[in-house]
């Protein structure tokens, strides 16, 4: 009797406790896995390639007008972070830990922390509501996780305004981004849904992988703002409408068609090459042809 | 065109009286912003309220309908008196409450409570036809490039920036804060509101906006560090005001290009130059749209 009262006991510890408490662990130290988007995430991506991007009318013209002087001119520009949302695609090099509640010994929240602007991000798990509307956004953003099973659902508000890509396309401060983290053994994925009502015509959904990597040792990114351009105070390089002359470079280099590589839903399926017209791929790769990871992505190669 | 902004323009500085005649409003929303300043959210917009033993500075104090409910937010934070109100401009929406916090005084303080603003807030208020009450008038002013005066243990100063929003804006600095209040110079729900009657103009609104970037200093990685508190919309940090800059600058260049080609405004505003901030900025609101802010900017150039 009392062997089945202590069992009972511990069971309904088991089963109370559980939903609060972290069902997978992702703590550790994680390497990203570049097989994916690979000149885009390392070296950068072709200025007009929009490919993939639902983008709306108001995010293709807020692209077309980005000159990538902006980042050098605009000297608050220098040292601005990858958003939370961005910042898994980029320089990825990723730790994670836990926050453990030392009364209940809950699990309340991952802290994360990435290499590129030495970005730190916290997803509370404790139930908390998100801030009200007003409330400071941050690039981290304000997030929340929910289990599901064995993956973690994150929701992520307060974002500041970003960008989708480092050419230009943007990404609003009224972004909502869903996060589905997933472990299976040393590989983590996280598969990120973001919804912009400004810019984007439906959501954009895109998955980056890491591998377990528990002797990485995550440097220090530092960024200081420096004049770098010898500009009139308050300059803001730009292109006016159709006066970009950067945006077909994409798609001329690759053979094609240049409404193709203005994003779009309607050109996000694959439905879309029955009537995309032909693709003419070039005779020989001049540019990002042999990306297998970050650091030979950027050669050239005849 | 020009008729659609003036009825717009007037509808702002009339709304007092219409939206006077409905219920107070109590929801007045408290958020810390840093040090000693407190950001008071309500109908007509965002009050600061910088709190400490030698009492209590509130900038811009809405509407007269929603006061009692803004002194009641005010009483949750400190019990000390009122010591100066400032207004950043003449609407409305910023100014008549001003007499009831003023009235709201209590204890002893070393010198009578008093309506801060710069000089042409007193000098359009009293070339209005139908000016609101005497008693919201600012009678504490400045004429120079700036005012300061020391509260709570740190340095409180007013910059006049010139033809901004209107002629009369002031930015509000609180030093060891370090939090600013911009008026409605930085309004990030929304499109600048250019009021062209009150002597506001596109170029002095962006010089206002670079004069703010000037004071601000993030912390680390472009966060923290200054808070800007707008004078309506949330709060922010400095990447919002160069966000903010960018957008007026290449709209600016943009109308400044279409006037070149000797676009006349209906085709000017036809061309749709805001098109890409009408989501981000909400130029669907009744008040001021996206066509109304096209029209400002391009009044604003062309000088017509």
């Amino acid at each position: 009797m009392r062997n089945a009262l202590i069992e009972v006991f511990i069971l309904g510890i088991a089963l109370t406790g559980a939903p609060s408490r972290a069902q997978i662990d992702f703590t550790g130290e994680w390497a990203p896995i570049y097989h994916e988007d690979a000149p885009e995430r390392g070296p950068g991506p072709e200025l007009g390639d929009y490919l993939g991007f639902p983008l709306s009318e108001a995010g293709r013209l807020q692209a077309d007008s980005w000159d990538a002087g902006r980042i050098s001119v605009v000297s608050e520009y220098q040292c601005r972070p990858h958003a939370s949302d961005y910042g898994i695609r980029g320089l990825g090099n990723l730790r994670i830990s836990r926050v453990i509640d030392p009364a209940t010994q809950d699990v309340v929240a991952f802290q994360s922390h990435m290499l590129a602007y030495d970005n730190e991000r916290m997803i509370f798990l404790d139930g908390r509501p998100h801030p009200p509307e007003n409330a400071l956004h941050t690039f981290p953003g304000f997030s929340t996780g929910v289990w599901n099973g064995n993956m973690l659902t994150v929701t992520t508000t307060h974002l500041k305004t970003n960008y989708l890509q480092r050419n230009g396309i943007p990404r609003s401060d009224q972004a909502t981004v869903t996060e589905h983290w997933t472990r299976h053994g040393d590989y983590l994925t996280i598969v990120a849904v973001i919804d912009d009502p400004v810019f984007l015509t439906e959501p954009l959904v895109r998955s980056t992988n890491w591998f377990l990597d528990p002797g990485q040792q995550i440097g220090v990114f530092g960024c200081e703002t420096r004049e770098e351009v010898p500009l009139p105070e308050g300059t803001v390089p730009h292109y006016l409408p159709g006066e970009n002359p950067n945006l077909r470079e994409f798609a001329e280099r690759f053979g094609l068609p240049f409404e193709a590589t203005r994003g779009g839903a309607e050109t996000l399926y694959p439905e879309y090459r029955l009537r995309m017209g032909p693709y003419n791929p070039p005779e020989i790769c001049e540019h990002y042809c042999a990306c297998q990871g970050l650091f030979n992505c950027s050669l050239n190669f005849r | 065109m020009r008729r659609m902004l003036t009825a717009a323009m007037a509808g702002s500085l009339l709304a007092a009286g219409v939206v006077g005649a409905q219920e107070p409003s109590d929801a007045i929303q408290i958020l810390p912003v840093q040090g000693n300043v407190y950001m008071l959210i309500g109908d007509g917009g965002n009050t600061l309220v910088q709190i400490g033993d030698d009492g209590f500075v509130a900038v811009d104090p809405q509407f007269e309908y929603n006061a009692p409910a803004l002194i009641g937010a005010i009483r949750t934070l400190t019990d000390r008196p009122v010591r100066n109100v400032v207004v950043t401009h003449l609407h409305p929406d910023h100014l008549l409450g001003s007499a009831a916090l003023i009235e709201s005084g209590s204890g002893r303080v070393p010198a009578i409570p008093s309506i801060m603003a710069h000089e042409n807030v007193l000098l359009r208020l009293a070339a209005m036809d139908s000016p609101p009450p005497v008693e919201v008038w600012p009678e504490n002013t400045y004429f120079g490039r700036q005012r300061d005066f020391y509260m709570n243990g740190e340095a409180v100063i007013l910059y006049h920036v010139p033809a901004a929003h209107t002629d009369g804006d002031s930015i509000v600095f609180f030093r060891k804060s370090d939090v600013i209040g911009t008026g409605d110079v930085f309004t990030p729900d929304r499109f600048p509101m250019i009021d062209i009657e009150n002597g506001g103009s596109v170029e002095g609104y962006i010089d206002a906006l670079n004069f703010i970037l000037r004071l601000t200093v993030p912390a680390r990685m472009q966060e923290g560090g200054t808070r800007v508190v707008p004078g309506h919309g949330r709060l922010s940090e400095e990447i919002e005001v160069v966000e903010y800059r960018n957008m007026l600058t290449i709209v600016r260049d943009r109308v400044q290009a279409l006037i070149d080609d000797g676009l006349s405004l209906g085709e000017v505003v036809a061309a749709r130059p805001a098109r890409d901030y009408h989501a981000e900025y909400h130029g669907d609101r009744e008040d001021w749209t996206t066509d109304m802010f096209v029209e400002a900017v391009y009044r604003s150039l062309s000088g017509e």
